[in-house]
């Protein structure tokens, strides 16, 4: 009777021990799909180097939270001088980098002039083309001088590639990164995983998380059993695919859909007979149906758009309405090319399921006005170098990722081969308005003029497709930039 | 033997510089810009044009060849345009993966194997042979990432004895680290011992219908001691060819298993080298797996002669 008693007494004991450690959880693993290269945001475009380091690891002067707004970071208040040319930025004080050294105003000099030196291999330079001097007034005060108003400035400055090193430890980040985030490396093992741990001297609010780990899984064969035997927690998007309903399904996960800034689109090379009709194009727009497309080519989560702009940010116009699926009007426009007979032309699809499975989906929507489309499958590295480098291509289809890039219509030289001086006299107008209602004005009318011009058939906006597991909070909903921000994350009972 | 051993020698050195102008010639004509693949869509040409001054790819072909070839003489296998550290560190941490992976398999594949090929020749046409053939076949049939993912459910995700995938490293202690390559070792035995299975059986049916079985078995020799001591050494050297061809494969061609168990293996990192157009890394490891497999294939030739006596004393 005794040793029942003791034995019983015992497993309550360790029960408990077992519950509270539970409880007490602060290690956490996600799952990513590719590698960075490495790790710096200021060296590189590969999204992953963003999802690892944004917010966990590198801060910039201001961020940006999960529903795409400006929050401060680094830089606890700004001021604008009345010209909109001068921001002065006030620091935190008592920043430390996770080497130790202290960070200062001129750490800010030094990131935003080694960003837009001459001899700069930011993959982001574009965004730092304004900023004409950099001055650190005392070390918690900078003052930034632009060549004109900047609308988009202060979001500029938290986006991933302007982050702020350290001059010290900038070289170095590629493999050892040093920023001044509430989480800091603690080791790589090479194509398996990324370790890190909480930094216990962030100048902040300290992380929930004392571990987290981003493992690789490469396959979505691989990411299911992951997910379900409890080795990975979380993925901030997952390549669910068909396993999507049966993970739905399942109450210990937590499924969330979100919105990303991933405009996909059927690009065309507009410069290419016969694509330089606008007739054609519009022809090529009435012929689409966009919910087939979002059926096969995102489990019919993505949201349909009629313009490079994201459903989810301010300024948005559903234009989707501009040509309707109606296959006469098509014919009729391909007539009015002198093209009843229809076409065919090429169409280069990169390895993402998105675009080879939309991509025959388009194929059999235009064969019904008579264009005969040949697919050509390219891997990423062909698709940059004939698709987006020498424009050799007639059709793509390629998600734009980049947060707020609607000016891209406007880049000389830019893959779409679009000149249209009206829209890009509405992105200059754009670059230089402070105003927020005058730049959302401005913002719907490139959107209308995209939408009517049809330099590209505008599909769907890319979804995110967050699983974790039921008991995480503090996830993002949204992927405004492609981070896993790890800061609000922590477990529940 | 020292001239035939010369004379392998001299024709695995011309296979080798053979195989780097080709390797080299192959990568060069992919289409893709490494430049441009690290930099992004954002980046502007003159960004792209000075990241490849950079990694030296603006200066001729032949002088690139001769520096890279020259570079691997002296055992400098270059550094990735990508991940920026030397290629040789980059292999160092995945043969810590795919060697011991391969020999798990390897040894797994044997040990199934030849037993079974051993059971089925002596019972040639019976049942057990029927079954044991039929079983073969499956395996040969059976894809084997489908027979992973069945492994990964039933073990990891159901019964919950090992990871579902992934590898701790051996820092992480060696039970831990060998935990997570024994389902990807099965995975990829089973296929292998089938093959295998069935290359022991027919050269062992063939070994035991020579003259000399029956006269062994003539003069009184126990049936066991003619089949494992004179029948299954002479049925060896095809057992031993396939085995040599099992285990190149088993070092770099297993990407399928690596990427459905997420393995940090060499397969792995050369098919993210080729996506990512990291040149050097590909064309170094490429090379380096070509020198594994003609030494594997000498180490072969020398096998031969150690099971077959005959073989010593010719040329």
């Amino acid at each position: 009777m005794r040793l029942w008693k003791t034995i019983l007494a015992a497993a309550v004991l360790s029960l408990a021990a077992a519950t509270s450690a539970f409880a007490a959880r602060t290690d956490l693993t996600l799952g990513i799909v590719l590698e960075p290269p490495h790790l710096d945001p200021t060296a590189g475009a590969a999204a992953a180097i963003g999802e690892v380091t944004y917010a966990n690891v590198f801060e910039g002067l201001t961020r940006i939270d999960d529903n795409g707004q400006v929050q401060p970071a680094l830089a606890e208040s700004w001021a604008v001088s009345d010209d909109g040319k001068a921001y002065t930025f006030k620091l935190h004080s008592g920043v430390k980098f996770h080497d130790g050294s202290a960070f200062s105003a001129d750490d800010v000099k030094f990131s935003l002039d080694r960003a837009r030196a001459k001899d700069s291999l930011n993959p982001q330079k574009q965004l730092f083309a304004h900023i004409t001097d950099v001055t650190a007034v005392d070390p918690a005060t900078v003052k930034v001088t632009l060549d004109g108003p900047q609308g988009s400035f202060l979001y500029d400055m938290g986006q991933v590639a302007a982050v702020i090193v350290a001059k010290g430890s900038a070289d170095g980040n590629k493999d050892k990164p040093i920023g001044t985030g509430p989480f800091k490396l603690d080791h790589w093992a090479k194509g398996s995983e990324i370790t890190l741990v909480k930094n216990p001297d962030y100048w902040g609010t300290a992380a929930a998380l004392d571990k987290a780990t981003f493992r690789i899984v490469p396959d979505v064969a691989a990411a299911v059993p992951a997910l379900l035997s409890g080795d990975i927690q979380a993925f901030a998007n997952m390549p669910a695919q068909d396993a999507l309903a049966q993970i739905q399904s399942d109450p210990r996960f937590s499924v969330v859909i979100g919105s990303t800034e991933g405009e996909t689109i059927l690009s065309i090379n507009n410069k290419k007979p016969p694509f330089d009709k606008l007739a054609v194009r519009q022809a090529l727009a009435s012929a689409i149906d966009r919910n087939a497309i979002i059926a096969a080519a995102s489990n019919g989560l993505g949201k349909p758009i009629g313009s490079h702009f994201s459903p989810g940010d301010a300024g948005y116009v559903d234009l989707t309405g501009v040509y309707p699926h109606d296959i006469a009007k098509a014919k009729a426009y391909l007539k009015e090319a002198g093209l009843e007979n229809g076409f065919s032309a090429t169409i280069k699809l990169p390895p993402v399921p998105y675009a080879r499975d939309g991509g025959q989906v388009i194929q059999s929507q235009l064969k019904e006005i008579g264009v005969d489309l040949q697919i050509i499958p390219v891997e990423w590295a062909e698709w940059l170098s004939q698709v987006f480098t020498n424009k050799d291509y007639d059709l793509t289809i390629v998600s734009h990722v980049e947060p707020n890039d609607i000016d891209i219509y406007s880049r000389p030289g830019y893959y779409f081969q679009y000149d249209n001086p009206k829209f890009n006299d509405v992105i200059k107008a754009l670059g230089t308005t402070v105003d927020k209602d005058k730049r959302l004005e401005l913002l719907g009318e490139a959107q209308k003029i995209l939408a009517h011009d049809v330099p590209a058939v505008y599909l769907f906006e890319l979804p995110k497709i967050g699983v974790w597991d039921a008991k995480l909070q503090g996830m993002w909903t949204n992927w405004p930039i492609e981070a896993d921000d790890l800061t609000k994350v922590k477990w529940t009972d | 033997m020292t001239a035939y051993l010369a004379k392998r020698l001299i024709i695995a050195a011309l296979t080798l510089v053979l195989a780097s102008m080709v390797v080299f010639a192959v990568m060069e004509v992919l289409p893709g810009d490494p430049a441009r693949l690290m930099l992004g869509l954002n980046a502007s040409a003159d960004q792209v044009e000075l990241l490849r001054n950079q990694m030296g790819l603006n200066a001729p072909l032949v002088l690139r060849y001769l520096h890279w070839a020259g570079g691997l003489l002296s055992l400098d296998f270059g550094r990735s345009y990508t991940y920026s550290v030397p290629v040789i560190d980059l292999v160092r941490e995945r043969i810590a993966v795919s060697v011991p992976l391969a020999l798990i398999a390897l040894a797994l594949s044997t040990i199934i194997a030849i037993p079974v090929g051993v059971f089925s020749a002596s019972r040639q046409g019976r049942a057990g042979d029927t079954l044991a053939m039929g079983a073969a076949q499956i395996g040969v049939a059976v894809p084997n990432f489908w027979f992973a993912l069945m492994l990964i459910y039933l073990f990891a995700v159901w019964l919950r004895l090992v990871p579902a995938g992934g590898f701790p490293g051996w820092g992480a202690g060696v039970w831990t680290a060998l935990k997570s390559l024994i389902l990807p070792a099965v995975a990829l035995a089973l296929p292998q011992a089938a093959i295998l299975g069935r290359v022991a059986r027919s050269a062992l049916i063939e070994v035991l219908n020579e003259d000399y079985i029956r006269t062994a078995r003539a003069k009184g020799l126990p049936y066991r001691a003619v089949l494992w001591r004179h029948a299954l050494r002479n049925a060896m050297i095809p057992v031993l060819t396939i085995l040599g061809l099992q285990f190149a494969f088993l070092l770099a061609g297993t990407i399928i298993i690596e990427n459905v168990f997420y393995l940090p293996g060499l397969g792995r990192l050369i098919f993210q080298a080729i996506t990512q157009r990291d040149l050097i890394v590909v064309e170094s490891i490429v090379m380096l797996l070509v020198a594994a497999v003609i030494l594997i294939n000498l180490l072969v030739d020398f096998s031969y002669a150690i099971v077959d006596p005959r073989l010593r004393g010719r040329q």
